[in-house]
């Protein structure tokens, strides 16, 4: 119960990108077309797993241990930017088809602050090991879902309208705010 | 070229958020008030400073396969000098800024000046567009952080001048995509004309 509680916080309550403002970049980004949110999201999701479960790992037993807790934000980086490097080569060795489908999403996963930023939250908020995971994945899922709905509205958005000043980036800002203002409406949820 | 061009392209021609739109989630999250907004670009632009002067001085030892890595080492140095300094002397502001102090590692603006500019430019010229961008950034942040306060809580650097709530929803979450989306729309009108 506590772990779905959990699930449903960080996906619609807390949303990582509408209510956290982590991973905003991608979020305008890539945001274009459905097709592509979808590929990100899936890519997102595998990193933010895996190196929150990396991060978790090296600061319980090697920063910890070694009362080396303030190296935290070098350390965590420079995991992170590895990591990639590693699911990307692995990616190519052992799944032609996925590689394709996320491969020229991983180099960009390392300045995604969202993945960066659940492996600091995991420590701060002192989750254990599965709870931070499970957070990590749930956390992923709501970027997922935030950016395919943008997606979704952008492609309709290039049908309207719009004044020239407004084109682009300004008008994909209010589109996300008006979908952070119905993302407000689940704050009674958990 | 000109330094003092080189100084204030970063303040309406190439400003980091407004124009280029780097660096958004510190810039959504951080500025509910302008002092917020202030404080977080200053921490962005001492760190944007230093790596540039930094990366700057370093650019013929870095072996140009390994420099992104590299670079990253070096902005998170200096967050960490920041993280560390400001959670020593401004604890409150530290609490408010919370998780985008550390996050300054992934601020595209600081890695993308390292690449773009302080990787190819002398010290100097480093440290000069480091110091216009920062101040770029920070003004950014200070007027986006001016607009949500006096909308959403009726008051300016803390002081009020009207009674009770403002439109609350400016300082809540989706008041900064939409105050951050009319921002650059009129910078883009002032550019163009």
């Amino acid at each position: 119960m506590e772990y779905i509680l959990l699930i449903i916080s960080a996906i619609l309550v807390n949303n990582v990108v509408l209510a956290q403002f982590l991973g905003i970049c991608p979020f305008l980004g890539v945001s274009n077309k459905v097709g592509t949110a979808l590929g990100m999201a899936g890519a997102v999701t595998f990193v933010i797993v895996l190196a929150t479960m990396a991060t978790y790992l090296i600061y319980t037993y090697v920063l910890l241990p070694l009362g080396i807790g303030f190296m935290q934000t070098i350390t965590f980086i420079l995991v992170i930017a590895a990591l990639v490097q590693m699911v990307e080569i692995i990616l190519k060795k052992i799944s032609q088809g996925l590689y394709q489908a996320l491969g020229i999403f991983l180099p960009l996963i390392t300045t995604n602050c969202a993945v960066l930023g659940v492996a600091i939250l995991v420590i701060q908020k002192e989750y254990n090991l599965i709870t931070g995971v499970i957070y990590g994945g749930a956390t992923a899922l709501g970027f997922g879902l935030a950016l395919i709905i943008l997606a979704g509205i952008r492609e309709q958005l290039e049908l309207a309208d719009i004044p020239k000043g407004m084109q682009g980036v300004p008008i994909s800002l209010i589109t996300a705010g008006i979908l952070a203002l119905a993302f407000m409406g689940f704050a009674g949820l958990v | 070229m000109n330094q003092m061009k080189n100084f204030t392209k970063g303040f309406l021609k190439e400003n980091p958020i407004l124009v280029l739109v780097l660096g958004t989630c510190p810039t959504l999250a951080t500025t509910s008030s302008a002092l917020n907004g202030l404080g977080m670009g200053l921490a962005t632009t001492f760190v944007l400073i230093g790596s540039n002067v930094f990366i700057a001085l370093l650019k013929n030892v870095i072996p140009d396969k390994v420099r992104i890595p590299a670079f990253i080492i070096v902005i998170a140095t200096f967050v960490t000098i920041v993280d560390l300094v400001m959670q020593a002397y401004v604890p409150s502001l530290y609490a408010t800024l919370g998780i985008f102090i550390p996050l300054i590692v992934v601020n595209c603006i600081v890695l993308g000046r390292a690449e773009a500019y302080a990787s190819k430019n002398s010290v100097w010229s480093s440290f000069v567009d480091g110091t216009g961008m920062g101040l770029g950034f920070t003004g950014a942040l200070g007027v986006l952080g001016a607009v949500r306060e006096v909308l959403g809580s009726g008051s300016i650097m803390g002081y009020k001048f009207i009674e009770g709530d403002g439109i609350l929803v400016f300082i809540l979450a989706p008041g900064a995509f939409i105050a951050l989306g009319y921002l650059i729309a009129v910078t883009n009108r002032i550019n163009k004309a």
